[in-house]
């Protein structure tokens, strides 16, 4: 989408007054021409914390989350330093997803304050490619902080906002955060079924919703899952009418 | 100038000590009653008591043992209540008899001796208990009761069985301990193994180094073997010298596997004279379970010959007097003169025995014949010629220290301090080309109570922001009371470093150093929450992720095989065990849950429809069955067990990792449960 070249420009003052003006930043780009256009810096700020919660409080939800940073994780450039509470990852899912074992290192802290702690050690430490932590909750003051340690340096501080209680949403606390979305697991993509049997599971799909972004609008769109380079891709749009769902019977050519 | 000389003999295992028998008397009786299948006999004693007497009849029933008069009906039924594998064998139920052999029963002894093997020990002790009630009875050794039969009388005593828990007491020839096993350690040479060392109890029984294990085990076959190992004596032997060059003598110099030269001139008067010193050192040593022979003398040569050869005497010690040493040592064998086992070959081949046939040979043939090493080595032991000592030099530990006129009492002159202190042992450290890896600061305040703070490193470092800011971020821990009067840093534990080369922000580096993040993180949280995942090559999903130390990562090259090992003709190239072929969720339950209400056609279709945590989900996609077997070699438990996974969706597209137990075609695969064990994204 092109746009009019007024906005563009002031869009670059504001850049420009908002300090750190004429360097271009280090982003980490999606690779989906639909995504990068639709972020301000084109992709994700390299320097800069970014939010990730799930929609629902359910587990499905929860593990898209996970695997949509571990996409982002495995396109990073160096090692991962991942902050665990309890010990339900699982690393041969993340595998399956481009992040392989001999870059990942896991730490496991106590409560939130430690993981928020830990976080910012491997921020501080500029050798790492992304730092991913689980929270409940995070103040703003934590998250500023956690923001500060990631400027001037090239590590992208992800923090996944598990689910407090039933009904809270974990993106309603204001945050420091550059970019915060919402993540939810979608039906796969569909497979030509055989008549009264289950049809396979194609590509897994998330309905990912950017909530709000610094300097740009928010959207929503649907993606298919990370492959095992850690890509997310988009549907291919349907000609036709989308085959059904289940075991709805097509109607044989020969009709 | 006098030279004294330890010999070690190799240690000897404290450990061992079969001799030392002391029995459970509570566990003996317990399987003695186990293995008679009850007591044979709880009758009290010369009591009046006869057989079926209906006032005993009661009490006995209660704890469940024997006694004469039962039915048969009775015995079977007990029987049937016990657990199977106490239940008594078949032979034996229906008919008093004999117990069937067992099939590791003892051939008879060549000489006609009776079969067994387990001789009737001659003293039981009889525990004191039983003292009182020492009246003839059947449970006592060589009882033989026959008014009393029980049903179950195995034909065992519990004499046998005692003789048989407890290991026969060994009467060894004349060794100098009694009791103590023969023990020899062994190495491989060549394609056999032979002895390389053995304890005096072995040596009573004939066994000298150099025998081959076989000869060895067919001669006394209760001999207890373990690995020789020369690294480790090699090591335990300069600890023992650095100990000794610490406390007793600066010169402490190793001499040969065995033994150590030290040099006690001058040092001597302070323990107590020569003899008392040397005395003191055999008895420390002995303390620490080495049997020590100390040799005494003017010159190196004649100390180890004295060592070695002599006699020592009930110390241990063998004193050469002063004056000529040659004449000291000459009756000793010619081994004393440290020569190689060429040259006595060929002096035994010559007839020359002892030290002084050897000097009063000429000395130019000598020399023209073995060599001037030979001749060396008698100079060195008459004194001719010196034999400097390479000293051990024992390791000095690090410290750095700060004392204070004024009492610190706030946490930013204390910071400032630590720093100055870190600069100044990483100019220490840098000078003694180590790093360290354990330090430890210690604070002592004006009421002397010494606080400490230590601080782990995972790679040995000198880097001073790195423990400066490892060390600062403890400090709220010190509590500075009326005021810390000095501050010492201890390096505990230091690995050699050579020169770091700097590299800071120069490089782009392609592997950027993890250590100080590592330290920083295990010293916030503990070395046991931080680590890496490891690929296990195992089917069983929870079994197939390891854990790995953080810092040197997983890249193990593959082992390679031999020419002729046939996996070499698989071209194809190993899988990684997470390939994506078999997919796997994202997260893991530590426990897969059961599910309920689950509808799925049988016996390799997805379910349809399953409830998990009160919610019920209908299944619209599925794929699988992925069969996973379980690892019979782990458990043998899992010898048959299956489990089928399946990778469903629901209708909100939420994609679960389900298996089944059971392949539903036997029964023993599983009982057809299902359970969640994971979520997909």
């Amino acid at each position: 989408m092109s746009e009019p070249s007024v906005l563009q420009s002031l869009r670059d003052t504001l850049r420009a007054i908002e300090g750190n003006g004429h360097r271009r930043r280090a982003v980490l780009p999606f690779g989906a021409e639909r995504i990068d256009s639709r972020l301000a810096d084109g992709g994700l700020r390299l320097d800069a914390l970014h939010e990730v919660a799930a929609a629902t409080p359910g587990m499905g939800d929860d593990a898209s989350a996970t695997l949509f940073l571990a996409g982002i994780a495995a396109r990073a450039w160096g090692p991962v330093l991942w902050v665990v509470r309890r010990r339900d990852l699982f690393a041969p899912g993340l595998y399956q997803s481009g992040l392989s074992p001999d870059r990942v290192l896991y730490a496991e802290a106590a409560d939130d304050a430690e993981v928020l702690a830990l976080m910012e050690e491997g921020l501080r430490h500029r050798a790492l490619g992304a730092v991913i932590g689980e929270t409940r909750r995070a103040a703003m003051a934590s998250t500023r902080r956690l923001q500060l340690a990631a400027e001037n340096g090239r590590t992208i501080a992800l923090l996944l906002k598990r689910h407090a209680r039933e009904g809270a949403d974990p993106l309603a606390v204001p945050s420091a955060a550059v970019t915060r979305w919402r993540v939810a697991s979608a039906p796969s993509t569909p497979l030509p079924s055989a008549p009264y049997a289950l049809t396979g599971i194609g590509r897994a799909r998330w309905d990912i919703d950017l909530v709000r972004q610094r300097g740009g609008e928010p959207f929503q769109l649907l993606v298919e899952a990370c492959d095992e380079t850690g890509r997310i891709a988009l549907p291919a749009r349907m000609v036709d009418r989308p085959v059904a769902a289940g075991g709805a019977v097509a109607r044989t050519a020969a009709a | 100038m006098r030279r004294a000389e330890p010999s070690l003999a190799p240690p000897r295992p404290d450990r061992v000590a079969p001799g030392a028998f002391k029995p459970g008397w509570t566990a003996i009786k317990q399987r003695c009653d186990a293995e008679q299948g009850g007591k044979q006999c709880d009758a009290p004693r010369n009591s009046g008591w006869r057989p079926g007497a209906k006032w005993a009849r009661g009490s006995s029933e209660a704890e469940g043992a024997t006694w004469a008069g039962e039915t048969r009906r009775d015995v079977a039924r007990r029987i049937a209540a016990l657990p199977a594998h106490q239940r008594p064998p078949m032979r034996e139920m229906g008919r008093r008899s004999e117990a069937a052999d067992h099939p590791y029963k003892r051939l008879p002894g060549d000489d006609g001796t009776k079969a067994g093997g387990w001789p009737e020990p001659a003293g039981v002790p009889i525990p004191s208990r039983a003292a009182k009630q020492h009246r003839p009875g059947s449970n006592d050794p060589g009882a033989a009761m026959k008014e009393v039969a029980a049903f179950l009388d195995t034909g065992r005593s519990t004499a046998a069985t005692v003789a048989r828990v407890r290991p026969p007491d060994h009467v060894p020839p004349a060794p100098p301990q009694d009791g103590a096993s023969p023990l020899v350690t062994v190495q491989k040479t060549g394609s056999r193994i032979e002895v390389a060392a053995a304890s005096p109890a072995a040596r009573a029984l004939g066994i000298i180094p150099g025998m081959a294990l076989t000869q060895v085990r067919a001669a006394t076959p209760e001999v207890i073997v373990r690995d020789a190992d020369p690294d480790g004596d090699a090591r335990a032997l300069r600890r023992l010298a650095i100990l000794l060059a610490r406390r007793w003598t600066p010169v402490v110099a190793i001499a040969d596997a065995q033994s150590l030269f030290l040099d006690i001139s001058g040092v001597a008067h302070l323990h107590g004279g020569e003899h008392a010193m040397a005395r003191r050192i055999v008895r420390l040593l002995a303390r620490g379970g080495i049997t020590a022979r100390i040799g005494i003398a003017d010159t190196t040569g004649a100390a180890w010959a004295c060592a070695h050869h002599a006699l020592p005497d009930t110390d241990g010690v063998a004193l050469l007097p002063g004056g000529d040493t040659i004449d000291a040592i000459a009756p000793l064998p010619a081994e004393a003169l440290r020569i190689d086992a060429r040259a006595l070959e060929l002096l035994r081949r010559l007839g020359v025995e002892t030290v002084a046939e050897v000097v009063a040979m000429p000395r130019a043939p000598l020399v023209r014949r073995f060599g001037a090493a030979f001749v060396t080595r008698i100079d060195q032991a008459s004194g001719q010629v010196a034999e400097p000592l390479d000293p051990i030099i024992p390791p000095v530990a690090i410290t750095v220290e700060q004392r204070f006129a004024e009492p610190l009492l706030t946490a930013e002159p204390i910071a400032y301090w630590i720093g100055q202190l870190v600069q100044r042992l990483a100019d220490e450290l840098a000078k003694a080309g180590r790093g360290a890896r354990t330090l430890v600061l210690a604070a002592a305040r004006i009421d002397t109570h010494v606080q400490t703070i230590r601080i782990g490193l995972a790679r040995a470092t000198r880097t001073p922001d790195h423990l400066l800011r490892l060390l600062v971020r403890r400090i709220d821990r010190l509590d500075p009371g009326f005021g810390i009067e000095a501050l010492t840093l201890h390096v505990q534990r230091a690995d050699p470093l050579g020169a770091e080369a700097f590299d800071g922000d120069l490089a782009e580096g392609e592997r950027p150093d993890l250590a100080p993040l590592v330290d920083a993180i295990v010293n916030r949280i503990g070395t046991r929450r931080l680590w890496r995942a490891r690929a296990i090559d195992s089917d069983v999903p929870e079994r197939s992720v390891g854990g790995a130390a953080p810092l040197d990562p997983p890249e193990r090259a593959a082992p390679s095989w031999r020419r002729d090992d046939v996996r070499r003709l698989d071209q194809r190239g190993q899988d990684h065990p997470w390939h994506p072929r078999w997919p796997r969720p994202a997260r893991l339950l530590r426990r897969p849950e059961p599910v309920d209400n689950v509808m799925a056609g049988f016996p390799d279709q997805p379910p349809r429809r399953f409830t998990w945590r009160g919610v019920t989900h209908r299944i619209v996609r599925g794929d699988g069955p992925e069969r996973i077997t379980g690892e019979w070699w782990r458990r043998s438990g899992e010898r048959d067990a299956i489990r089928d996974y399946y990778q469903v969706e629901d209708e909100d597209g939420r994609r679960f990792w389900l298996f089944r137990r059971g392949d539903g075609e036997r029964a023993a695969t599983g009982d057809l449960s299902w359970y969640v064990h994971g979520t997909f994204g």
